[in-house]
């Protein structure tokens, strides 16, 4: 790492590079070693996203148009946000809750080291199993026959099938996410917390603070940043879920991204700039989140580094 | 102090039933597909299926292939920032994050829009498969190898190279390399764990890889899919374990983080 003095000092540094540039050349030799991730970047993202782009503003008979965005407030495309955004809100809200306090328990809770070590592992790997073999694990557990399912019946001669439950719906799907949301949480909320000092409580209690003023009035305002963010960050991990719920519910739930699934496959909609403005309204759901995310981590590393 | 670890070790126990019932309910069920014996038939059945045989292969082949381009496009990409053009790292940080942006549906529309038609209609070549790939992989790649270089004195390590006449790919290869192996094999395991169970692109580009076979193998079978499940879990618990004893003390934790959902 180079020391950045250079670099930090406002809105001049910016204009060092351009003047660089025009007098040698030495500017455009620095960039060559770019080009291929450039231009990787630019052929399998930015172009692809600005075809869908392109795709979404094509009125029905060619020529520029904006109906197919109009055509997103219809009540199923937009009942279908409307669930995705729900599914991913209450999967982002609760396992951010019970992630934190998880976290909280092995960070600053007092809990054994090997707790944590084994809780980091396990976060790691429970976070990255997803996709298919995720909800055939909810359907070994829950689904009709699941064992949980079978067992409860069992032992309290209750069908959870019968009062209501059902693995394929909005709860059972969202069950099914938080198995990588809460580890997610966890792994992301724990460098937080170990960033909260023992000074700070150990000066409110001698200050003569109660645990709950100490949370009220200091560890909670300074983590507010890092919790909403990482919050953002689950939803966001959430939205763009595809395989999980495709395997799940197999199409059953119109979540947005089983609806563009389903227009890749065979255009469903009848209508293919429709498609492609459901995928730019995705890019802008997700763009919004990590902006947010990004504004509020610069936030948490005030305090917190 | 005492009530507060009382209630740390009540979420821990909560959250631990969580984790732990789906796995173990998972791995029970996938001994029942016997009626009325504990057996490993569904096991039997699966990994005797030529089948699967055939879409793990490929989904390995995938896996290393998509490893060996995204080292090969974000290695000397990350040591040209760090050494060379230092100013320029927010953007190519912010390209680094882009496919958290894309989601994997979307992406895999947007390559099918984009390569399905002139100048270059290259929707079913695998190279499209693997570029989406290592785009899925980009982010945990890149801030994997950033890591490792941050860890190391890149700047003098390659000033020493050169000063003994060494020429850049050398350098690359025999200097800095070495000194990011565990960053490395780390971005490698993730990337394996990501890939090899993929569903949304394999599935949209058409190729029998393994995650369309499990797919398929859940529509048709009961207990298979179980044994499935178990097998794949014990494959990301092998490699995130083998990542994080590679990284353990070297600061790159919390990499392992996400994937392809």
């Amino acid at each position: 790492m180079i020391p950045s003095r250079g670099n930090g000092e406002g809105a001049l540094p910016a204009r060092l590079p351009l003047r660089g540039v025009r007098r040698s050349g030495a500017g455009i030799r620095t960039w060559i070693g770019l080009v291929p991730f450039l231009l990787f970047a630019i052929a399998f993202m930015i172009a692809p996203a600005g075809s869908l782009l392109v795709g979404s503003f094509q009125g029905p008979q060619g020529g520029f148009s904006l109906t197919s965005f109009g055509r997103l407030l219809r009540p199923a495309i937009l009942r279908s946000y409307l669930l995705t955004i729900e599914v991913s809100l209450v999967t982002a809200l609760g396992g951010g809750l019970f992630g934190f306090l998880i976290a909280v328990g092995v960070t600053i809770g007092g809990l054994p080291r090997w707790v944590r070590t084994f809780l980091t592992t396990f976060s790691g790997v429970a976070s990255n199993f997803a996709g298919v073999p995720l909800a055939f694990a909810f359907v070994a557990t829950l689904g009709r026959v699941g064992l949980v399912t079978v067992l409860v019946k069992f032992l309290f001669g209750i069908s959870l099938y019968d009062s209501g439950f059902n693995l394929y719906s909005f709860w059972g799907l969202s069950l099914t996410y938080l198995y990588f949301q809460l580890p997610l949480m966890i792994l992301v909320m724990t460098p937080a917390l170990d960033g909260m000092r023992r000074e700070w409580s150990e000066a409110c209690e001698n200050l003569g603070a109660s645990r709950r003023q100490y949370w009220q009035y200091v560890a909670f305002p300074i983590l507010l940043p890092s919790l909403l963010s990482a919050v953002i960050l689950l939803f966001g991990n959430a939205f763009g879920a595809y395989a999980t719920a495709y395997a799940l519910t197999g199409g059953l739930l119109n979540l947005v991204p089983i609806l563009i699934g389903a227009q890749i496959r065979g255009d469903v909609l009848h209508d293919p700039s429709l498609g492609y403005a459901l995928a730019v309204g995705m890019i802008v759901v997700m763009t919004l989140s990590i902006l947010g995310y990004n504004v509020l981590q610069r936030r948490a590393v005030r305090w917190l580094s | 102090m005492k009530k507060s670890r009382w209630w740390s070790w009540l979420w821990m126990v909560l959250g631990g039933l969580y984790f732990f019932l789906p796995l173990a309910a998972t791995f029970l069920f996938s001994l029942r597909a016997k009626k009325g014996v504990t057996s490993f038939a569904a096991y039997i059945h699966v990994l005797s299926d030529p089948q699967f045989v055939k879409t793990f292969t490929f989904s390995v082949e995938m896996a290393a292939l998509t490893i060996v381009a995204a080292l090969a496009l974000i290695v000397p990409t990350a040591v040209w920032v760090h050494v060379r053009f230092p100013r320029v790292k927010p953007l190519v940080e912010t390209i680094a994050l882009l496919p958290f942006v894309i989601p994997p549906i979307v992406l895999v529309f947007g390559l099918i829009s984009l390569y399905s038609r002139p100048p270059l209609p290259i929707v079913s070549s695998p190279v499209l498969l693997i570029a989406g790939y290592v785009v899925l992989s980009l982010p945990y790649v890149f801030r994997s190898v950033d890591t490792g270089l941050r860890a190391i004195d890149l700047r003098t390590l390659v000033e020493a190279a050169q000063s003994l006449g060494s020429r850049a790919p050398t350098t690359l290869l025999r200097v800095v390399i070495p000194n990011l192996r565990a960053a490395l094999l780390s971005a490698a395991f993730l990337t394996f764990s990501i890939v090899v169970g993929e569903l949304t692109l394999a599935v949209m580009l058409a190729w029998p890889a393994f995650g369309p076979y499990m797919a398929q193998v859940g529509r048709n079978l009961a207990y298979e899919p179980a044994a499935l499940s178990v097998i794949s879990f014990l494959l990301t618990w092998g490699s995130i374990a083998l990542m994080s004893v590679l990284t353990r003390g070297r600061g790159i934790r919390g990499t392992a983080a996400g994937g392809a959902h």
